[in-house]
C-alpha cells in the first residue's frame, strides 16, 4: 500500500506545516485560514482511514461553519492586536519545553505500546448505517446530551452576543 | 542447782493492766471536749475535768489492784515483767518507733498518786477559781497537764515519754501565766518555761545518746529498738556499753531532771512559779511535775547505776546535787515571808532528798518518798490556798495579813498541822517512814557525808516549817486575818473576780468579808485536806520498815527483783509481753549478779541494791534532831514575832555578817541576777547583735548579691535571646511566610494564558511521570 | 500503514495545539488552537476505529466536531463581549489582578 502511505506522508507534512503557522503566524486571518488547511488535511485523512461519513461532517460542520465563525469573530473583534511582540505573550518560551516534553513523552509511549503494528488491510468501510446503529444505540444518551449542549449553546450564544 | 519448775509461776494479768495505756487518754479527751465545748456546758467545763480524773483514777486504782495481783501470782524471787504493749507508730528507714505502756510498779504507784490528786485538786478548783474570767481554760490546761504527766507514766518507750515531758512543761507556762494580765506572772511563766526548757536540752540528748548507743544491742538481745525503756535498762546493765558514753548519757538527763525538778543550780523558776494559782502550785510544782525529774531517774535506773558507778562510789553528780539542794533551799526558805514561797523551797528541798536517795542507791525510800511527800505537800498547799481563799483575802504574806488563825480555820489548822508533822518526819506520819529512810539507805551505802547533810536539813525543815507554822496560825492576828481590807488586795482581787460586775459584786464581796472576817473554807476545799491530811497520817504504813519485812508492802509490789531473766518473749503490737520464766538461781536469799557483773545468759532489767537494816538507834538520832528543830524554832518565833525581844530584832541590820548572810539568802544566792543579768543579757545583747550583723551582711549581703547578678543576667538574657533570638525567630518566620507569600502570588495572577501553561507543564510532567512508572 | 503513523501526526499537532494554547496572546488564536488539539483527538479517535473495526471511534469523532462547534460559538460569543466591554482580547491585559 504505498500510494496509502505516500498520501499520508504528503497530507501530513502539509497538516504539520499548516498547524505549525496557526501557531507562529502574526496576523490572526492567516491563522485562520491556515486552520482551514488544518482541517482540510485532517478531512483527507480520515478519506484513507476509510471515515468517509466523518470526512464530510468534517468538511461541513468545521471548515464550512467553525471557520466561518472564526472568521466572524475575528473581524468583530478586530482592533490593534499585536503591535509589538505580535501574537505570542510572554509565556511563549514556556511553551516549546512544555510541547517538547509532552511530545516526547506521548512518542515514548505510542512506541512502546504499539510499535510498528500495522493497520488491519482488509479495512472495511464503515457505512452511515453503523454510525448511525451506534448513535441511536449504544451511544444513545450522550446524543441526547448533545443535543442539549447544542441547545444551551445556541441559547447562550444568542443571549451574550445581544446588544443590550 | 536448777530451781524446781514449779517455782516460777506465769504473772497473772487483767483488763485495767492491759488497758491502762487509757489512763492518761481519758483526760486528754476531756481536754479536747472542754476546750471545744467547755464555755457552753453548765459547769462551763470544770465537770468534764472531774470526771475524766475521777475515771483516770478509777482505771490506775484498778491497775494498781490488778499489779498486786500481779506481783503475789510470782514466785518469791521471780522478776515480775511489766505489762508492756506497743503499737508500731513510724518507721522510716532502719528507725522504728513504737509508742507504748509499760506497766511495773514504779508506773503503778505514780500513777495513782497523779490521778488521786489530780482529781482532789480539780475539786479544789471548782471553788477556789470560782468565777475565774478563764475558768474554762484553767481546767484544760488541768486536764491536759495531767495527760501528759500520765502518757509520761505509761510510756515504754523515750519517745513517748519524752512528749509526756513537754506536755507538762507546756501546761506549767499555761497555768503559772493564769493571771497574765499582771506581768509579774507572765514573767514567772517564762522564767519557769526557760528554765526547764534549758534542762530539757539534756533529755533530748541523753535520749539520742542512748538510742544510739544501746539500739544495735537491744534489738539483738531483746527485739526492741533503742527507744525502749526496758531495752534501755537491761543493755544498761549488760556490762555491754562503753562508760564514757553511759556516763554522758546520764549526766545528760540528770541535767533535764535537775531543770524539771528544781535542783540546783536550775531552781530557781520553782519560787516565782508560786505566782500561778494555788491548785496549781499544789498539783504541779509539789506532787506530780516536778516529780517527773525523779521518775526520770527512777525509771531509767540502771543507766544512772551504771553511769555514776552508785553503789561503788562515796559521792556521785547526783548525790552532790541532791545534797546542795537539800541544804540551800532550807536557808532560803527561813527568809521568805510568803507562805507559798516557803512550801516551795520546802519542795525543792525535799526533792532533793528524793535524788540524794536515788544518787545514794536507795531507790525504794526515794520513789516511798515520792508517794508520801506528794499527799502532805499537796495538802500544805492546799491548805495555804485555803487560807489565801477565806481568810488572808488572797494575801499570801505571812507577816502582813495572817496570824492566829488556828482558832477560826480549824479544819485547815489540824491538816496543816498533820503534814507538817508528816513533813519534819515525826513518827508515826508518813514523811517518817520515807525520809527517814532515805537517810537511813544514805549512810548505809557508805555516803556518810550525804547522810550528815540529810540530816542538817532535816533539822532546817523541821525549824523553817514550825516558823511558817507560828507565824500563820498562832500569835496575833494581822492585816486582812483581822479583818482589814488594804487597798493592794484589790490588784489580787481584781484578776480572780472579773466574772462578775466589777463595782457590785465587788462591795457585795467586801460586806461579805466584813461581815464573816476569816473563816473556814467550804467542803470543796477542806475534804481534798481531809483526805490528804488522812493519807499524810496513814500512807507511810504502807512501807514500814521499823514493823517488819511483812509490813514493807510498797518494796514488794514496787520494787523491781534484780533477777536474771532468760528469754523474752517480744509480744506483737497490741499484745502484752509477758517475759518468761527466769533463769535459775540458787534457792533462799541470794545475791542476783544484776548491777554488779554481767550475766552469763539472759538480762537484768533492774540492779541489785542493798536495803539498811532498821534500828531504832538510828530513828532515835533522827527523831531527837527533828524534835530539837521544832523546839528551837518554836522559842526563836515566840521570842522574835511575839514578844519581839530586843536582842532579836533587828538583828540583821545591826550585825554585819548576819546582815551579809542576810542579803544573801533574801537575793537566792544572786543566782537569778547571773541568769538574768549576766547570762540573759550576753545573749540578748552582744550575741544579739552578732547575730544581726551576721544576718545582714553576710546572709543579706549574700542574698543582695544573687539579686544583682539575677538582674544583670536577666538583662542580658533580655536583650540578646529575647530580642534577638526569640523575636528574631517569630519575626523571621513572618518575614518568611510574606516573602513565600510574595513569591506564590503571581501563580494567581489571572492570565488564562498562564493558567494554560502551567496547567498543561503540570500534565506533561504528570504524563512523563506516569510512563516512566509504567514502562 | 502502521497504525503508529497516525498516532504520531494526532500527537504532533496535540502538541502544537499545547503550544498554541500556551503562546498565544489572542483569545481567538487561543481558541483557534484549541481546535487543532479537538482534531488531533479525533484524528486518534478514527485512527483506533479503523484497527478495531468498529464504529465506535467515528460516532465519537462525530460528537466531538459537535461539541466542538458549540464550544466554539459560545467561545466566540464570549469573546465578543469580552471585546465590547474591555475593547481588547489581549489575554495578557485581561488580567484584574494586582501583582
Amino acid at each position: 500500500m504505498v500510494a496509502q502511505n505516500i498520501g499520508f506522508a504528503i497530507i501530513a507534512i502539509i497538516m504539520v506545516i499548516g498547524a505549525v503557522r496557526v501557531v507562529t503566524t502574526s496576523n490572526v486571518v492567516h491563522a485562520a485560514l491556515w486552520l482551514v488547511v488544518v482541517l482540510a488535511g485532517a478531512a483527507a485523512q480520515y478519506i484513507l482511514l476509510a471515515a468517509e461519513f466523518v470526512a464530510v461532517t468534517q468538511v461541513l460542520v468545521y471548515i464550512g461553519a467553525v471557520m466561518v465563525l472564526f472568521l466572524f469573530g475575528t473581524m468583530l473583534t478586530r482592533s490593534r492586536i499585536g503591535r509589538d511582540s505580535g501574537l505570542n505573550n510572554s509565556y511563549a518560551k514556556l511553551g516549546i519545553p512544555v510541547a517538547v516534553v509532552l511530545f516526547a513523552t506521548m512518542a515514548l509511549a505510542l512506541s512502546e505500546s504499539f510499535g510498528t503494528e500495522k493497520m488491519p488491510t482488509d479495512g472495511s468501510l464503515v457505512t452511515t448505517q453503523q454510525i448511525s446503529d451506534q448513535v441511536f444505540g449504544p451511544y444513545l444518551l450522550p446524543f441526547w446530551a448533545l443535543s442539549f449542549v447544542l441547545l444551551a449553546a445556541v441559547i447562550g450564544a444568542i443571549v451574550l452576543a445581544r446588544k443590550d | 542447782m536448777i530451781r524446781s519448775a514449779e517455782a516460777l509461776q506465769t504473772l497473772s494479768s487483767g483488763w485495767f493492766l492491759e488497758h491502762a495505756w487509757l489512763i492518761p487518754i481519758v483526760p486528754a479527751i476531756g481536754f479536747f471536749i472542754i476546750i471545744l465545748f467547755g464555755k457552753k456546758l453548765p459547769m462551763k467545763g470544770s465537770e468534764i475535768g472531774l470526771l475524766s480524773m475521777l475515771s483516770s483514777l478509777v482505771l490506775a486504782g484498778g491497775t494498781a489492784m490488778q499489779w498486786i495481783d500481779r506481783v503475789n501470782s510470782g514466785a518469791e524471787a521471780q522478776f515480775i515483767a511489766p505489762v508492756v504493749r506497743t503499737w508500731n507508730w513510724w518507721q522510716i528507714g532502719g528507725m522504728k518507733f513504737t509508742i507504748g505502756q509499760s506497766i511495773d510498779g514504779l508506773a503503778v504507784i505514780v500513777l495513782v498518786v497523779v490521778a488521786f490528786i489530780s482529781t482532789l485538786v480539780q475539786l479544789y478548783s471548782t471553788e477556789y477559781l470560782k468565777g475565774d474570767r478563764r475558768y474554762t481554760h484553767f481546767f484544760a490546761a488541768l486536764t491536759l497537764f495531767s495527760a501528759g504527766m500520765l502518757a509520761m507514766v505509761v510510756a515504754e518507750d523515750t519517745i513517748l515519754f519524752l512528749l509526756g515531758w513537754e506536755i507538762m512543761g507546756l501546761c506549767s507556762f499555761m497555768l503559772i501565766g493564769h493571771w497574765w494580765e499582771d506581768g509579774a506572772n507572765s514573767r514567772a511563766a517564762l522564767k519557769a518555761f526557760f528554765t526547764v526548757r534549758t534542762g530539757d536540752m539534756g533529755l533530748l540528748v541523753g535520749v539520742a545518746v542512748l538510742y544510739f548507743a544501746s539500739n544495735e544491742w537491744t534489738t539483738e538481745h531483746l527485739g526492741v529498738s533503742g527507744f525502749s525503756i526496758r531495752g534501755i535498762s537491761a543493755w544498761a546493765l549488760s556490762g555491754e556499753p562503753n562508760s564514757t558514753v553511759i556516763l554522758v548519757a546520764s549526766v545528760a538527763l540528770f541535767i533535764a531532771a535537775i531543770g524539771k525538778s528544781g535542783q540546783f543550780p536550775l531552781h530557781t523558776w520553782l519560787p516565782d512559779a508560786m505566782a500561778g494559782p494555788t491548785p496549781v502550785s499544789s498539783l504541779l510544782h509539789s506532787s506530780t511535775m516536778v516529780v517527773a525529774g525523779v521518775f526520770l531517774v527512777s525509771r531509767l535506773y540502771p543507766v544512772f547505776f551504771t553511769g555514776f558507778d552508785i553503789l561503788g562510789s562515796g559521792g556521785n553528780f547526783i548525790t552532790i546535787i541532791g545534797g546542795i539542794t537539800i541544804v540551800i533551799a532550807a536557808a532560803l526558805a527561813f527568809v521568805q515571808n510568803d507562805i507559798k514561797k516557803v512550801l516551795a523551797y520546802s519542795t525543792v528541798s525535799q526533792l532533793g532528798y528524793m535524788m540524794l536517795g536515788l544518787g545514794a542507791g536507795a531507790w525504794l525510800p526515794a520513789v516511798f518518798h515520792i508517794f508520801t511527800h506528794a499527799f502532805f505537800k499537796a495538802c500544805l498547799f492546799l491548805g495555804a490556798g485555803s487560807i489565801s481563799h477565806s481568810a488572808s483575802h488572797h494575801s499570801f504574806d505571812m507577816k502582813k495579813d495572817m496570824g492566829g488563825l488556828r482558832k477560826v480555820m480549824p479544819i485547815t489548822f489540824t491538816t496543816w498541822v498533820i503534814s507538817t508533822l508528816a513533813l519534819c518526819g515525826v513518827f508515826p506520819f508518813s514523811g517518817f517512814f520515807s525520809k527517814d529512810e532515805i537517810i537511813d539507805n544514805v549512810g548505809h551505802n557508805g555516803y556518810q557525808l550525804f547522810m550528815i547533810i540529810g540530816l542538817i536539813g532535816a533539822f532546817m525543815t523541821a525549824a523553817y516549817m514550825t516558823r511558817a507554822t507560828y507565824l500563820t496560825f498562832f500569835g496575833e492576828a494581822r492585816g486582812a486575818s483581822a479583818g482589814e481590807h488594804h487597798d493592794e488586795h484589790h490588784d489580787a482581787h481584781a484578776p480572780a473576780h472579773d466574772g462578775h460586775d466589777s463595782q457590785d459584786a465587788h462591795d457585795a464581796h467586801a460586806t461579805d468579808h466584813a461581815d464573816h472576817g476569816p473563816h473556814e473554807s467550804g467542803w470543796r476545799i477542806t475534804l481534798p485536806l481531809v483526805l490528804l491530811a488522812v493519807l499524810a497520817l496513814s500512807s507511810g504504813l504502807l512501807n514500814a520498815t521499823p514493823f517488819g519485812e511483812k509490813w514493807e508492802r510498797i518494796k514488794t509490789w514496787v520494787e523491781p527483783r534484780a533477777e536474771v531473766v532468760m528469754e523474752t518473749a517480744p509480744g506483737g503490737p497490741g499484745h502484752s509481753n509477758v517475759l518468761s520464766i527466769p533463769a535459775a538461781a540458787e534457792e533462799g536469799h541470794h545475791d542476783s549478779p544484776c548491777g554488779s557483773e554481767t550475766p552469763e545468759e539472759g538480762v537484768c532489767y533492774a540492779p541489785q541494791l542493798q536495803h539498811a537494816p532498821f534500828k531504832w538507834s538510828k530513828a532515835m538520832l533522827s527523831l531527837g534532831i527533828v524534835f530539837l528543830g521544832i523546839a528551837l524554832s518554836w522559842l526563836f518565833s515566840t521570842l522574835l514575832y511575839t514578844r519581839k525581844d530586843k536582842r532579836l530584832v533587828g538583828l540583821t541590820e545591826r550585825n554585819g555578817v548576819l546582815r551579809a548572810g542576810y542579803n544573801l539568802l533574801i537575793n537566792k544566792y544572786y543566782l537569778d541576777a547571773l541568769y538574768e543579768n549576766v547570762i540573759v543579757k550576753a545573749i540578748a545583747g552582744p550575741i544579739a547583735a552578732a547575730a544581726y550583723w551576721f544576718n545582714q551582711n553576710v546572709l543579706d549581703g549574700i542574698l543582695h548579691a544573687v539579686a544583682r547578678f539575677s538582674r544583670v543576667f536577666s538583662g542580658w538574657v533580655y536583650r540578646n535571646i529575647d530580642q534577638r533570638v526569640v523575636d528574631g525567630t517569630v519575626n523571621n518566620s513572618g518575614k518568611a511566610t510574606k516573602g513565600a507569600g510574595g513569591v506564590l502570588a503571581p501563580v494567581q495572577s489571572g492570565k488564562v494564558s498562564q493558567y494554560g501553561a502551567l496547567l498543561f507543564s503540570a500534565a506533561a510532567v504528570a504524563a512523563l511521570v506516569l510512563v516512566i512508572i509504567n514502562s | 500503514m502502521l497504525v503508529n503513523q497516525f498516532l504520531f501526526l494526532a500527537a504532533l499537532l496535540f502538541c502544537i495545539g499545547v503550544y498554541g494554547v500556551i503562546a498565544r496572546k489572542n483569545a481567538v488564536l487561543v481558541l483557534m488552537s484549541i481546535e487543532l488539539i479537538l482534531n488531533a483527538v479525533n484524528l486518534n479517535f478514527i485512527a483506533f476505529a479503523l484497527r478495531n473495526g468498529n464504529a465506535d471511534g467515528h460516532t465519537f469523532a462525530l460528537y466531538i466536531i459537535a461539541i466542538a462547534a458549540a464550544e466554539v460559538g459560545v467561545g466566540l460569543g464570549l469573546v465578543l463581549l469580552i471585546f465590547r466591554n474591555r475593547r481588547t482580547i489581549s489575554l495578557d491585559d485581561l488580567s484584574e489582578m494586582k501583582g
